[in-house]
């Protein structure tokens, strides 16, 4: 058995395994230690324990910025003189005859230029459209991939893919592998926390789950409404001062029933519950921005007035500018906490119609925020050890969309053959442009690769072999790759 | 001797037993145990089922003796020098090393692949594939430790290792622990008291009963079984749409649970009960089993993509559930590690592939009111009370059936013409007497008959009746019967006795067995004792073709021997078959002395006549000799008065029913890829289980077929499985601890032998699954404290040996279940629609395109057990899911029981905990017994914990309430707030606050969220 799942198999410390939800584990020993309910060779072995990695390696939080429903590589990052110059005509039938379409009618189906503008950024001259000003600001500290493939056709799918690696239920998220490999840096948060903007996706909570991972490893969902973590505000009428009282007696109670008993299991849980009111004060002390500058709040653009206009992914009251550049900021105060993996969704690039309108919106809504954030973190000195990741479960086709019932091609639809993602930091190369689709945009051209490459290569920059980053679950080593992954070398600086 | 002298003794001694313990467990290296692991770990991924590297397999022994590629062979039984595999393993070349990469062979390992090799590389099926094994328990030294043969086995286990099992857990652990495991609530202090002043053997039975005809039995373990069925109110992916009709099937395995429906049957309705014949709308029902597949309908997608996931999740879910293997590794390749290969994937993918979604109409299943539950309970404790009576009173009673028993297996059978006064038949038919004392009919020849004979018997006691039916040449085909090829169809006989020519309802004496000289096939003659009627091939009976033109007879034996003047006899031939299937010439006589099955049921007969009957045997005839009691029989018919009636309202439900026309054919996808189909396959199953059989008339099997050879009894997979599912519930841990993989990957059974006792008890008592639980609860192993021995951490510490009980936290709904209960919040009713607790805000913003709204019940409904919960697939209530609760979008046999800040937040701060704190003060305070603090806290611990608490831990609490009433005393308002909508009545705010912020504490403890 591979010395990671060794450290929390069943053995007799076992309460160990299922303990704090990648809480602190170091201050969960200590805890124990302390009051003498645990051995000190013991408490070591929490599953939130920060463990060495495989490899030395510069990354120690990720944050994954993920565009759920697929935004246009065509209209953002991956310019087609050609396809322009092929607007409206059909499309060959060699590429025809073996594609498939969720919605469009092939027979009918014409190519859809992009009416974007493209310029080069930066020294390293990336191209970006004209509706990502802020993020060709931030072109050389970006690694752009527009040759990502994936197989999965339909979102749920396609998006399990991009968590999971594979796209079958019941598979653990990347943020569930990684803490599970590297523990969890932070005394009062969570391992792994997940934020929302906007309306939600199609993956709901299963792309953040830990899958067959012991659920401690699953990502916790912060919200935007009302308290930042579920059940987080004692009941009302219930003071902080009654609240400690509490605990003590319950600490108490506990303890009389460890000495009777010796179920280490309930040293576990008196440490949960202490973990549990300390994270009551650290969440709020976490949201609260009053402590940032105002030049920092401007810089992410909090408070920035909505669109007048709601759009596809504004449901008029989720304010969805506002908390997404909040979110990015919140992303940055919790790598500083120790979180080790932030999931920041973003679920409205479904674009089958309207695209123009629709693209415009989201891209208004997100560039600013994630360009501030990698200044952000490079200022700070945080992002070389922070990987920062944009990107969706697949792109979208170079056709125009001509679903029947609809007058006028005005989207695009699924593409999983060849899309564009993002990285940056991590020990990655900035400034790099990598890989090439034809000229159409149709298939990968040069460097293909593979989501489960992207994820090898993510590994890799936490220190994690994804060959011996593994767990048994039905008598197989299942890992994050699946069957395949392939470490790019090109991408490490 | 000095003290060196002594040293250096010791230490040769050491040395010494050191060779001889080494050398002993290599001249005892057992395949299972020793080999197969150790191939499983090093090699079988590339000489395994689906790769032969080298030309080398070593999942067989034919591959693992063959010649390879290179010339050499991997393994020479008995020739370590000539064995390659060997030489391969301890090379330091790493070029020839294996395996070729991570870590060598340990020194030990190859220790004992050489000694195992040396003596001749005997080779053994994997353990779960081998038949059941029958052994007699092992004898142990400690003979007070034993109450029933689970306990030989787990103590004989102990006494090798010099490990005492731990002493009975005290009585009120005992309780709390059968009622958090058979219905998941808890105890109240009345009961527990009760309890605990009776250390009877007979109170714990009493409970262990009681519980178990709890209708609550069928929601705590039917959950259990929900979480197999991936059970969910919506469709998954991401429209996630409504199943408005889902929760009629979980009210299905609710019923079939408490009802206890045989596991072979439960399997074979769930599985298959489309393809029954003349399946009830119940039974089409079950298949709903396999309806909660995913559905995808989001826009674009291809639906058959979708349809192959779902007969591929179906597929892998029978693998997981009733096999125990991980099929779904086949799906894309042939197994790494099992027997199981790509072709076999899709040819038990071929039973699903024609098994459609469609609907059908059931009858809605209607709640039962709070007043009948308690009085369900009544009855059922009732009954059990007349069984204990009938125990305690089995002398007045076994003397009369031991006199019945010897004398219908002593007396030689003997037959006695009845002195006939009348018959009647239908309108225009004739009965002539004739000489040998048979009637012939005549008249007119209707499509169905019923003769009624009334007659008086010259003898007594009468033991059974005997129908002769005779050829007669004026019978069309001469007979016996009077259809047009001579044929008959008894569908039923029914015997009236009584000391008076006159018979009523309540003269009917059963008959219970029956016997032929000749039975036509399908048409055998215990269908004419069945009950069941029926026009054509609905119904059953005896006949006789091709057999026509000869004598027949038929003997019908009586529950019990007709005494006390009961000579007067009635008796009615009914024959319902049509197309003139009537008799033609019969002949009733009396039978006195043996008759078929002589009067008792042959395994009551037994039990009656044995010298001896330990406590089960007893417990077997007492039970027998109940279900003909008549006071039982009353309080029988009373229960199933009780039980829901049918409201007449029927309701739409999507099931699982064989496709009709256009069967699709079955290929092997490459890769598992929809759109790759390979060469066609049909249906069958693994080779290395037993095999399948198609039912009569058919050639190739189906999803019926597989259904029965799951549960026949010979697959030796399905019973062990099981058996674990039911043990992991009642010890937190299963006897073979991957619950998911009985494989050669995974842990081998820690009591084999326990397990195939305990599966071959569940076959033996009829796949009851209450029978095996009862038989589990009422052990000595299942009874053990569950305190933790420290001194024992090196020597057991998972407690694999099961030197203890375990203790465990309890499941998501159970803990919710708990709080209510302790409050006096929880709703007892049974089954019907999902309902909607409160949930926090923005959960359900989740979903697609924030699709989804929640409205939170009103009423009861918002205090209904947790099992009831609506479950959406994409946003399941957090409640739930924070602890472990499965997603289910994939069948989960083992459930994760994490501990974290997370869950810990919820039992403190979630509104249903809160809303479960207040009541408890209200229900506590208004308790006028209760005049003190102390007895205040007292009962309310008791509430949680069961036991009586100490007085420091009185203390404890009685601080906390005293901090708690200090700081209302100056915050009025905070203390209404707390207090919310439940106030109790009279009680001064503050008071009550103070109560509502200690109760909350309690509802955290650990020991109350905890299966001790």
């Amino acid at each position: 058995m591979n010395p990671f799942q060794n450290a929390f198999h069943r053995t007799r410390r076992e309460f160990l395994t299922t303990t704090a939800s990648g809480l602190g584990a170091m201050a969960l020993g200590s805890m124990l230690t302390d009051d003498g309910v645990l051995r000190a060779d013991d408490a070591v072995e929490a599953p939130s324990a920060v463990r060495q990695p495989h490899l030395e390696a510069p990354a120690k939080a990720c944050i994954f910025i993920f565009m759920a429903g697929a935004p246009s590589q065509l209209d953002l990052f991956d310019p087609k003189p050609k396809l322009n110059e092929l607007d409206r005509q059909k499309l060959p039938k060699s590429i025809l005859e073996k594609a498939r379409f969720a919605f469009i009618k092939p027979d009918t189906a014409t190519l859809l230029g992009s009416p974007r503008k493209f310029t080069k950024h930066g020294e390293c001259g990336m191209e970006f459209s004209d509706w990502l000003p802020h993020l060709g600001s931030v072109a050389d500290d970006l690694l752009m991939v527009r040759s990502l493939h994936s197989e999965e056709f339909n979102h749920h799918p396609g998006q399990l893919m991009m968590q999971c690696g594979v796209s079958r239920f019941g598979m653990p998220t990347m943020g569930s592998w990684l803490n599970y490999g590297l523990g969890s840096e932070s005394k009062n948060l969570p391992g792994y926390i997940v934020l929302t903007a906007g309306r939600g996706s199609s993956g709901g909570a299963t792309l953040y789950q830990s899958g067959f991972l012991p659920s401690s490893y699953g990502g916790v969902l912060f919200r935007n409404q009302g308290e930042p973590v579920l059940n987080l505000t004692n009941p009302t009428g219930l003071p902080p001062e009654l609240q400690r009282a509490g605990l003590d007696a319950l600490k108490t109670a506990n303890q009389r029933r460890y000495q009777e008993i010796h179920d280490p299991e309930i040293a576990s849980r008196i440490a949960s519950y202490e973990l549990a009111n300390r994270m009551q004060t650290a969440a709020p002390e976490l949201i609260d921005l009053s402590q940032e500058s105002q030049e920092t709040l401007d810089m992410y653009g909090v408070g920035r007035p909505e669109p007048k206009k709601t759009w596809r992914g504004s449901l008029g009251h989720l304010k969805t500018y506002d908390t997404f550049a909040r979110n990015c900021l919140l992303a940055r105060r919790m790598v500083e906490r120790g979180v080790r993996f932030i999931n920041i969704i973003h679920a409205s690039w479904d674009q089958h119609s309207d695209l123009d309108f629709n693209l415009f919106h989201n891209a208004e809504c997100v560039d600013q925020p994630i360009a501030a954030l990698i200044r952000d973190l490079k200022q700070r000195g945080m992002l070389d050890s922070t990987m920062v990741v944009w990107g969706s479960e697949f792109g979208r086709t170079p056709l125009g969309e001509n679903r029947p019932g609809r007058a006028a091609n005005t989207g695009r639809d699924h593409h999983p053959f060849a899309y564009t993602m993002l990285l940056a930091g991590g020990g990655l190369k900035g400034g790099l442009t990598y890989g090439s689709t034809d000229e159409i945009g149709w298939h990968v051209e040069e460097n293909p690769v593979h989501i489960n490459d992207l994820h090898a290569t993510m590994l890799r920059q936490f220190g994690l072999d994804h060959l011996k980053l593994t767990y048994r679950f039905q008598g197989r080593d299942f890992r994050l790759t699946d069957v395949g992954g392939r470490v790019v070398q090109d991408w490490i600086a | 001797m000095n003290r060196v002298t002594l040293r250096f003794w010791i230490g040769v001694c050491l040395a010494w037993l050191g060779v001889a313990g080494a050398d002993a467990a290599e001249k005892d290296v057992q395949f299972a145990r020793d080999i197969q692991p150790l191939l499983a770990k090093h090699c079988l991924l590339c000489h395994g089922p689906d790769d032969s590297e080298g030309g080398l397999q070593l999942h067989t022994r034919e591959g693992a003796l063959a010649e390879l590629d290179s010339g050499a062979r991997a393994i020479v039984p008995g020739k370590t020098d000539h064995s390659e595999l060997l030489s391969r393993v301890v090379s330091d070349d790493p070029f020839v090393r294996m395996p070729p990469e991570g870590e060598p062979l340990s020194s030990k390992e190859v220790a004992v692949l050489r000694a195992w090799i040396e003596n001749g590389a005997a080779w053994q099926v994997h353990w779960a594939y081998r038949p059941l094994e029958k052994v007699a328990p092992p004898q142990v030294a400690n003979s007070q430790a034993v109450r029933s043969e689970i306990d030989n086995f787990v103590v004989a286990k102990l006494e090798q290792e010099n490990i005492a099992p731990s002493p009975e857990a005290d009585r009120a652990t005992l309780i709390k622990r059968l009622y958090y495991d058979l219905i998941g609530l808890p105890p109240e202090p009345e009961v527990v008291d009760v309890f605990v002043g009776d250390p009877s053997e007979e109170a714990y039975e009493k409970l262990v009963d009681r519980l178990l005809a709890s209708p609550h039995f069928g929601e705590r373990w039917g959950r259990h079984w929900l979480d197999k069925a991936r059970y969910a109110d919506s469709d998954g992916y991401e429209k996630d749409n409504h199943r408005p009709d889902a929760w009629r099937y979980r009210d299905w395995v609710i019923n079939a649970i408490n009802s206890d429906l045989p596991y072979d049957q439960f399997t074979m309705e769930q599985l298959a009960g489309d393809m029954l014949p003349e399946a009830t709308p119940e039974q089409r029902l079950a298949t709903a089993f396999h309806r909660q597949t995913l559905t995808n309908t989001e826009g674009g997608t291809d639906q058959e993509q979708w349809r192959v996931a779902a007969v591929m999740d179906r597929t892998e879910t029978v693998g997981t559930v009733w096999l125990g293997l991980s099929v779904g590794c086949a799906r894309c390749h042939t197994h790494k590690y099992d027997e199981i290969s790509h072709r076999e994937y899709y040819q038990l993918y071929a039973y699903f592939n024609n098994g459609d979604e469609v609907n059908t109409t059931v009858p809605q299943s209607s709640r039962l009111d709070p007043a009948t539950v308690e009085r369900i309970a009544e009855v059922r404790s009732a009954l059990d009370a007349r069984r204990e009576e009938l125990a305690t009173t089995i002398n007045d009673w076994l003397p009369q059936l031991q006199k019945q028993a010897k004398a219908a297996s002593d007396a030689e059978a003997a037959y006695h013409p009845l002195a006939v006064g009348n018959i009647h038949g239908p309108e225009g038919v004739t009965f002539t007497p004739q000489e040998d004392g048979s009637y012939l009919v005549g008249g007119a020849n209707p499509a169905n008959a019923k003769y009624t004979i009334e007659a008086t018997a010259s003898v007594e006691p009468i033991t059974g009746i005997r129908v002769d039916v005779l050829p007669d040449d004026a019978l069309p085909a001469g007979g016996p019967g009077r259809a047009k090829n001579g044929n008959f169809v008894l569908n039923e006989i029914r015997l009236f006795a009584a000391a008076r020519p006159k018979w009523n309802a309540a003269d009917m004496r059963p008959l219970v067995a029956a016997t032929a000289d000749f039975s036509q096939a399908s048409w055998p003659v215990a269908g004419a004792i069945d009950g069941v009627e029926g026009a054509g091939s609905q119904g059953t009976g005896w006949a006789i073709s091709p057999e026509f033109g000869k004598p027949h007879h038929a003997t019908f034996g009586l529950d019990r021997p007709l005494e006390n003047g009961e000579t007067h006899l009635q008796i009615v031939l009914s024959q319902t078959y049509g197309g003139e299937h009537t008799i033609g010439r019969f002949r009733v006589s009396a039978v006195t002395g043996k008759v078929p099955g002589g009067g008792l049921p042959d395994d009551v007969q037994q039990l009656v006549l044995a010298e001896t009957r330990d406590a089960a045997a007893t417990l077997r005839l007492v039970r027998w000799y109940q279900s003909r009691d008549t006071k039982s029989q009353e309080l029988e018919n009373e229960l199933q008065s009780l039980q829901p009636t049918p409201s007449g309202k029927s309701m739409s439900v999507r099931v699982i029913a064989q496709r009709s026309s256009k069967p699709r054919s079955t290929h092997i996808l490459q890769r598992g890829e929809f759109t790759q189909p390979l060469e066609e396959v049909t249906t069958g199953t693994l080779a290395t289980l037993p095999p399948i059989m198609a039912r009569a008339g058919k050639t190739a099997t189906d999803r019926l077929d597989l259904a029965r050879w799951l549960v026949d009894g010979n697959n030796p997979l399905v019973p062990r499985v099981t058996a674990n599912h039911v043990w992991k519930h009642l010890f937190g841990e299963g006897i073979v601890p991957t619950m998911n993989d009985f494989g050669v990957r995974g842990d081998p059974p820690s009591h084999p032998r326990l397990l195939d006792h305990l599966a071959a008890r569940l076959i033996d008592d009829g796949w009851s699954r209450k029978a095996l639980i009862k038989y589990i609860v009422m052990s000595a192993t299942y009874r053990q404290s569950s305190r933790h021995r420290p001194e024992l951490l090196d020597v057991d510490p998972t407690n694999r040996l099961l030197h203890r009980q375990n203790r465990f936290r309890v499941e998501a709904e159970i803990i919710r279940d708990l709080s209510l209960a302790a409050g006096g919040l929880l709703s007892p009713n049974i089954g019907g629609p999902s309902v909607f607790p409160p949930i926090p805000p923005g959960v359900t913003d989740l979903t697609y395109n924030s699709s989804f709204k929640w409205n939170p019940s009103q009423g009861e409904d918002r205090y209904r057990r947790g099992m009831y919960t609506y479950f959406k697939r994409t946003a399941p209530h957090p409640n739930l899911i924070t602890f472990d609760c499965p997603d289910s979008n994939v069948t989960n046999v083992e459930r994760d029981r994490s501990n974290t800040p997370i869950g810990a937040l919820v039992t403190l701060n979630n509104q249903s905990f809160v809303e479960a704190a207040q009541g408890m003060a209200q229900h506590v305070l208004m308790q006028s017994a209760l005049t003190t603090d102390d007895a205040k806290l007292r009962y309310a611990l008791r509430r949680c914990i069961a036991r009586v608490p100490s007085d420091q831990e009185l203390a404890d609490f009685s601080k906390l309430l005293n901090q708690s009433r200090a700081w209302y005393e100056n915050e009025p308002d905070a203390a209404s707030q707390l207090i919310g909508y439940r106030p109790a009545k009279g009680i001064a705010p503050v008071e009550n606050a103070a109560w509502i912020a200690t109760l909350r504490i309690m509802l955290n403890l650990d020991e109350f969220i905890t299966r001790e």
